[in-house]
């Protein structure tokens, strides 16, 4: 498709332009850092992340030099601990939490130091986790993404067979397929799923459940099934010209970016985005990487209503992305089968809704075109109703949701469910704790036994005290 | 502005600021440039009979990021011919007559050898000497250096003997490997030196190369114990200095030696009572260009305290030096934690649950878990002031119950039987 969309820029400046934008620390740089950290008890850090790294823990074995001890105590919480140290929202999560953030307003560089602990093992191919002694029992995990591998790796580790079936030619889910390539190179998730498959976890690629393989029969192959699946495509904007050439969901977008073969990627010289969540923010600054001369972005509410993180939006303006708020698109104008335009209109906040959020309302006679060769949607992922139907017993949430108990088991016993399928669509390291619960939650039915990962809750020191009355 | 000029046992400076007797005083071009620098003396690489040094010879330990917090020597007095520098010493004392240029000296056991050395080295023009009974590897083996001053009466007799020749000042330097201080010093002073330095480096080992098992530093496959010398020595150096101070039989000028590198470290050893400071290791470390902000720093300090000259600095910490024993018994602090500056790193209430009272609970308050001090508990031992990171947050607080002051002295010398309680 395409073939007029050849790069703006030469290939060379492509490449300089996808560096990794928080590159790995040096020796030096790492130990310094290390060294910075003040060893807190009962950390913020490890409260705030999701999957409860003992964070000054394995930054303070990077300082005593036990890096193999220290990628232990990552991974020991968070299967995807190399992913997350490149990808997850630091800025929210752990070290928008750390005390040196509120002493001098300069966080420890935990994402980095994650990063530096995690590819010391990964590059030395150091045994980080252990495989458990087989217990007999067999569990199927459908999709290889944060959640399923999570789940797949503490499964291991208790001694189950565990199958993963992924649809696509790689396993990893969005880990491969979804993450800005200047923050994170596929390589880095592939080698992850490595360190999975040396539990032993067998993985099934290219295998689509409910078109390779029947529930049924993954359901008479294990005893238990682990549901990881995710969302589906980005929903449609219903307007006219939906489907002219031009117009592309961002995700296959940043899929096509993510093999790094930039000719391949359908980006013009102007491009219109639509929607201001993180994945808007991927397409627009990789749109600019890739030399896209315009790139603007389209949101029908005001820049404090936009669900990006305000570092992700701050990433977009250094980019010198224009931002179009109060504004929808209406139309998608083409001219010989292609992109040409795009037709807009002003909005304005109207009635609150049901949840108090401020509806949007179109402002009469306010219509304008923009001249555009590229549009890319951004507005979400729609959820895999279908599917679920195709299970007996699973259900969903008026918002599409799969319904889970603490253990995450779905209505159907035998199955159980976490990632952007239970939660709607968060961060990789939400799915990654949701499939430590639900291992736990699947041995407890299986074998009868209580486990508890690490940071499988936040780690309670001790109760809260009272001054000793005397 | 404050007058830095001192007068150490008759030897004049321009500032209290010397280097010590080691590698950055090894020569005459060296000591020049540290006078350029701004160093008021320098006490020259200890003179004595040829010697022969190994590779390598130096080892640090770090402190985090923080390099050399304490350093090692196995590196043995001058290596260079005596004639060499005896004759770079008149050299330097020709062209900078203002400033102290100090021998130090190391020879055998043997009256007509310190004689002679004395001799020879007063024929330069030096200020004066300082006599090396401090060094503790290699030459101490041979029965110099350390092994003269570790045992009193050797001390006393080669000063004596020393005595004997030089009409020149004579500084005794003293080791800090014994068990007291106090009696090396006395016997110094009864040998009839004019003053005293000290100290001299502290019996080491810096630490194992885990990969190769030897530890530091290595001489082909084999280490020896060596000299510990840095901002690590400090506390031990300051100890011995108001030690001394307060030792009624040690009536002669100290000069304070040990992990010396700011200002601030020099006028905490002149208020304990030194009269002058040497400095080694952060020179090494640093350069010579770190007097700078010594002179600098003390002469505003001593402006913005009231202090005329250096001199009425000195010694005015040591008579708040004394015994356990004339403590005040009734003398009560606590902590208090200002939750406004609290950044909740929680490492107060860790460190007293675990090494001290347990009196910093975690409390739910309105504004999130917070450290709270039961201040019936707190002993006031300063561990959470200590470990706190926030400038501020954490101060110990007097509290005053009107009770009298009472020592422990004071206590066993009205109820005997308290000595044998417990």
């Amino acid at each position: 498709m395409a073939e007029n969309l050849t790069p703006a820029i030469p290939h060379d400046e492509i490449e300089r332009n996808f560096r990794e934008i928080a590159p790995a620390l040096t020796d030096a740089e790492a130990l310094f850092e290390a060294n910075r950290c003040v060893y807190c008890y009962d950390a913020p850090c490890t409260h705030a992340c999701p999957t409860h790294i003992d964070v000054p823990a394995f930054i303070k074995k990077i300082a005593s030099g036990n890096l193999v001890g220290s990628a232990r105590v990552i991974f020991d919480a968070n299967p995807i601990g190399a992913t997350c140290a490149r990808v997850c929202p630091v800025e929210a999560l752990c070290e928008g939490a750390c005390v040196e953030k509120t002493l001098m307003n300069k966080p420890i560089e935990i994402g980095r130091l994650q990063r530096y602990a995690t590819d010391f093992a990964m590059s030395t191919g150091r045994e980080v986790l252990k495989a458990g002694e087989p217990n007999g029992r067999s569990v199927g995990v459908v999709g290889s993404g944060p959640a399923g591998l999570s789940c797949a790796t503490y499964l291991a580790r208790l001694g189950y067979a565990v199958t993963v079936y992924e649809r696509r030619p790689l396993p990893g889910g969005l880990d491969t397929y979804g993450m800005a390539e200047y923050k994170m190179t596929q390589r880095v998730s592939t080698e992850e799923v490595r360190m999975v498959e040396r539990l032993g976890v067998q993985f099934r690629l290219g295998t689509e459940v409910g078109r390779d393989i029947s529930v049924e029969e993954l359901e008479s192959a294990h005893d238990g099934v682990f549901l990881g699946v995710g969302l589906g495509e980005t929903g449609r904007l219903r307007i006219p010209g939906e489907e002219l050439e031009g117009v592309y969901d961002a995700l296959y977008v940043i899929e096509r970016i993510k093999s790094r073969r930039w000719e391949t990627v359908p980006i013009g010289r102007a491009v219109a985005v639509i929607g201001a969540g993180n994945t808007a923010i991927d397409a627009v600054t990789q749109a600019r990487r890739l030399g896209a001369e315009r790139v603007i972005l389209v949101y029908r509410r005001g820049p404090s209503e936009m669900p990006a993180y305000e570092y992700e939006y701050t990433l977009a303006k250094q980019d010198a992305v224009e931002f179009l708020w109060q504004t929808a698109p209406v139309e998608i104008i083409g001219t010989d089968g292609r992109v040409s335009g795009l037709r807009c209109v002003r909005t304005e906040p109207g009635e609150p809704d049901a949840s108090g959020r401020a509806t949007v309302r179109p402002v009469d006679g306010t219509e304008f075109d923009i001249k555009v060769d590229t549009v890319i949607k951004a507005t979400g992922q729609q959820k895999m109703r279908e599917f679920f139907a195709s299970i007996p017993g699973v259900e969903l949430d008026p918002a599409g949701r799969v319904m889970v108990d603490p253990q995450m088991r779905t209505g159907n016993p035998k199955f159980f469910a976490g990632g952007d399928c239970v939660n709607g669509g968060r961060e990789a390291v939400d799915a990654s704790q949701m499939g430590k619960l639900a291992a736990q939650g699947i041995h407890l039915a299986l074998a009868g036994e209580r486990v508890e990962f690490a940071g499988a809750r936040v780690p309670l020191h001790e109760d809260t005290q009272n001054l000793k009355a005397h | 502005m404050a007058d830095l000029s001192v007068d150490f046992a008759g030897i004049k400076s321009p500032n209290p600021f010397w280097l010590a007797s080691a590698p950055p005083t090894n020569m005459g071009s060296m000591v020049e440039r540290a006078f350029d620098a701004g160093w008021g003396g320098a006490v020259w690489k200890t003179l004595g009979e040829p010697i022969r040094n190994v590779c390598s010879r130096l080892a640090s330990v770090d402190y985090g990021p923080n390099r050399m917090m304490g350093l090692n020597n196995i590196e043995l007095i001058t290596d260079r011919p005596l004639d060499v520098n005896l004759r770079e010493i008149r050299e330097v004392k020709r062209k900078y007559p203002k400033h102290a240029v100090v021998v130090s000296l190391m020879v055998e056991s043997r009256r007509e050898a310190w004689h002679e050395i004395v001799k020879r080295a007063e024929d330069t023009g030096c200020d004066g000497f300082e006599l090396n009974f401090g060094c503790p590897h290699g030459m101490s083996e041979r029965g110099m250096g350390a092994a003269m001053g570790q045992v009193p009466d050797y001390t006393c007799m080669v000063t004596e003997w020393v005595k004997e020749a030089a009409t020149l000042p004579v500084i005794v330097k003293l080791t800090p490997n014994v068990t007291s201080i106090n009696p090396p010093a006395r016997a110094a002073v009864r040998g009839g030196a004019d003053a005293l330095s000290l100290i001299n480096t502290i019996n080491s080992v810096m630490g194992v190369n885990l990969d190769t098992l030897v530890p530091h530093p290595n001489v082909g496959g084999m280490a020896a114990h060596g000299g510990y010398c840095g901002p690590a020595v400090k506390p031990i150096a300051l100890n011995m200095v108001s030690e001394l101070a307060r030792d009624p039989e040690v009536t002669v000028p100290i000069s304070g030696i040990g992990g010396i590198s700011t200002w601030r470290d020099a006028a905490e050893f002149l208020a304990l009572g030194a009269s002058t400071v040497q400095v080694c290791t952060a020179v090494m470390h640093y350069g010579y260009r770190i007097v700078e902000d010594m002179v600098d720093g003390l002469t505003n300090y001593l402006d913005e305290k009231g202090f005329r000259s250096v001199g009425e600095l000195v010694g005015a910490s040591a008579p708040r030096v004394t015994d356990w024993g004339n403590l005040d018994l009734n003398y009560k602090t606590v902590a208090r934690i200002d939750h406004a500056k609290c950044i909740q790193c929680n490492l107060c209430h860790v460190a007293c649950e675990d090494g001290a009272h347990q009196c910093i609970p975690l409390v739910r308050l309105e504004a999130g878990r917070f450290p709270v001090v039961d201040e019936h508990e707190c002993v006031g031992c300063n561990l959470c002031y200590l470990v706190c990171p926030v400038p501020g947050c954490i101060s110990m607080v007097r509290l005053d119950d009107g009770s009298q002051p009472l020592t422990w002295r004071e206590l066993t010398s009205r109820q005997p039987q308290t000595m044998t309680a417990d």
